[in-house]
């Protein structure tokens, strides 16, 4: 099916088209390659490659009181949104996909909206309503603002899932008596459980990479992750972020992988 | 015999509306069951996003002193300051898209052209930083780039330099940055497209004796054009609103429409300016998506469901 055996045009004729796509690959992948080697310099300069290599930005990072507690904050707030995010995003994925309302174009256009609308109208418009009701800086704030970002990936994710399910299955074991319910729960949920859990780990990341609104209504005692990196990078750059960076990519490696796992289960 | 057929004959219609009515009474009942699943997500995005941005346009109505008036749109005329934010907008938001054209294009080509196994691996170069956190892609650019960074001391010590080159805290370096964070939003799109492209239409161009530069240029070019055109309009909208690499890679030289936004209301507590500078953003962002929705059919969030 690859289209070189196809086409009469020989690999060396698209030696150019490999090396200017290298080079971008390169590109793409370079930063963060150098910021993980840097991670483990052993000087407060920033030079490449390093001279001598510790882990002193790594202690300076888990022996910060202040680090930690933002990690701390961002985690939690990553694990209750996915949380959430991933009930309420499969509830509403699974009505879409019954086709059973109309105005599912108003719908499906109302659940995305954030993937569209500016992050910066919807920081300042969050900060403006908590304002009023007194969720700025709150855990609770926070995880709704991310439940409402995370909630298109969830949708989008488990909807594909669900595209590709038979749901004469679970109409078979609604006739053979089972309820509504332990269908789903028995025969639905069991099929597409990978695409659930992709979902999940979507809505995860995307809470804890989750800058620009968190910037608005995070502060004090909540102070998310990325807030205290964003305001560090204002001042100066401190090689501490290049540790907590790495931790960051690793954490991307892994939950990417997890999910491409479990979509392959599919 | 006629009397019994008649009333088997009326018994089967009243039971024939019974069941009518039942299947509507179910029909009801499933779809209310439906928008009841529906409804705490419709809920939390009306509130959080609906809500708050309608309150900013009804503010943006009125000045400071409570009167409803075009004053806090009227500055985007008036004051010079805006009218730069625009044009350093708009030329980020240009030069971005197209670097992305330049760069994108060969790599997604490559992509479609490579076998699956291959395509496959080299895809994970486009995806990873795609799920690599903004915040952090941002920092290696500002430490490869700036005056004592990594590109500067190299060429320096190779002597093609002798004084750092401007290559951060100014426009280049927002440039930089935002093509690397914008690429995967364009290349993800146009490959998704260039996978359904008929390699029949190809093979019968050259059968026909076209040269493979032809055949590129007269049928893959047009036909991968839709998926082009998807990918420019997502980078070139989210380029409109983008923040976090402007703000810490613009040096406070390269004001872009987000962070003025930032600033009016954060800084200045202006929130009749501010949510005026957001209305326009978000009519600008939806007026491009329809205009390509009308043109091509096709959605722009797609690029989230094809990573």
């Amino acid at each position: 099916m690859s289209m070189e055996n196809a086409l009469p045009i020989s690999h060396r004729q698209r030696l150019w088209l490999y090396a200017l796509g290298g080079l971008v690959m390169l590109f793409l992948i370079a930063p963060s390659v150098i910021i993980v080697i840097m991670s483990f310099s052993g000087s407060s300069l920033l030079e490449f490659p390093p001279q001598e290599w510790s882990l002193r930005w790594y202690e300076s990072y888990f022996g910060s009181l202040e680090w930690r507690d933002a990690t701390i904050v961002s985690v939690k707030a990553a694990v209750m949104t996915a949380i959430v995010a991933t009930l309420l995003g499969t509830a509403a994925a699974y009505a879409i996909n019954a086709r059973t309302l109309r105005l599912t174009g108003l719908i499906n256009a109302l659940l995305t909206a954030s993937l569209i609308i500016p992050v910066i109208l919807i920081g300042i418009g969050t900060f403006f309503l908590y304002a009023r009701i007194g969720l700025n800086n709150t855990l609770t704030g926070l995880v709704i603002a991310h439940t409402v970002q995370a909630l298109p990936l969830v949708v989008l994710t488990v909807l594909s899932g669900l595209r590709s399910y038979d749901m004469n299955q679970e109409m078979v074991a609604r006739s053979l008596g089972a309820n509504r319910f332990s269908a789903f729960f028995q025969v639905t949920m069991p099929q597409i459980r990978f695409s659930i859990v992709s979902g999940a780990l979507f809505a995860f990341i995307t809470s804890f990479d989750e800058v620009v609104v968190s910037l608005f209504i995070s502060g004090g005692e909540t102070t998310t992750l990325t807030r205290r990196m964003f305001n560090a990078l204002r001042d100066q750059i401190d090689p501490t972020i290049a540790a907590i960076s790495t931790c960051l990519i690793v954490l991307s490696i892994v939950l990417l992988s997890a999910a491409q796992l479990f979509g392959r289960g599919r | 015999m006629s009397l019994a057929s008649a009333s088997l004959d009326h018994a089967s219609r009243r039971d024939g509306a019974l069941n009518g009515d039942a299947l509507n009474a179910d029909a009801r009942r499933e779809a209310r069951g439906m928008l009841a699943l529906l409804s705490p997500g419709l809920f939390l995005v009306f509130a959080v996003i609906i809500v708050p941005i309608g309150w900013l346009f009804w503010l943006s109505l009125f000045d400071e002193s409570g009167q409803l008036s075009a004053a806090n749109y009227a500055r985007f005329f008036e004051q010079a300051s805006y009218i730069k934010t625009f044009v350093t907008t708009f030329k980020v938001a240009f030069t971005v898209t197209g670097a992305c054209i330049l760069l994108g294009y060969p790599l997604a080509y490559m992509l479609s052209q490579l076998p699956r196994r291959a395509a496959s691996i080299c895809l994970i170069f486009v995806v990873l930083p795609f799920w690599t956190s903004v915040l952090v892609r941002t920092y290696a650019w500002l430490v490869i780039l700036q005056r004592k960074g990594l590109v500067n001391t190299w060429l320096m010590d190779l002597g093609v330099i002798s004084q750092p080159l401007p290559l951060a805290n100014n426009f280049a370096g927002v440039v930089i940055g935002m093509t690397h964070i914008m690429l995967p939003f364009l290349v993800l799109p146009l490959y998704a497209s260039m996978k359904t492209i008929d390699v029949d239409c190809l093979r019968a161009g050259m059968n026909l004796g076209a040269s493979p530069a032809a055949t590129f240029r007269q049928i893959f070019f047009p036909l991968s054009l839709p998926g082009l055109a998807s990918g420019v309009v997502i980078v070139f909208v989210l380029c409109l609103g983008f923040f976090v690499t402007p703000a810490l890679m613009g040096g406070g030289k390269v004001i872009m429409w987000a962070m003025r936004m930032e600033q009016t209301t954060s800084l200045y507590s202006n929130w009749g300016a501010g949510a005026a500078l957001g209305v326009v953003l978000l009519g600008v962002t939806l007026a491009l998506l329809g205009l390509f929705h009308w043109l091509l059919g096709a959605r722009a969030t797609g690029v989230w469901s094809r990573r």
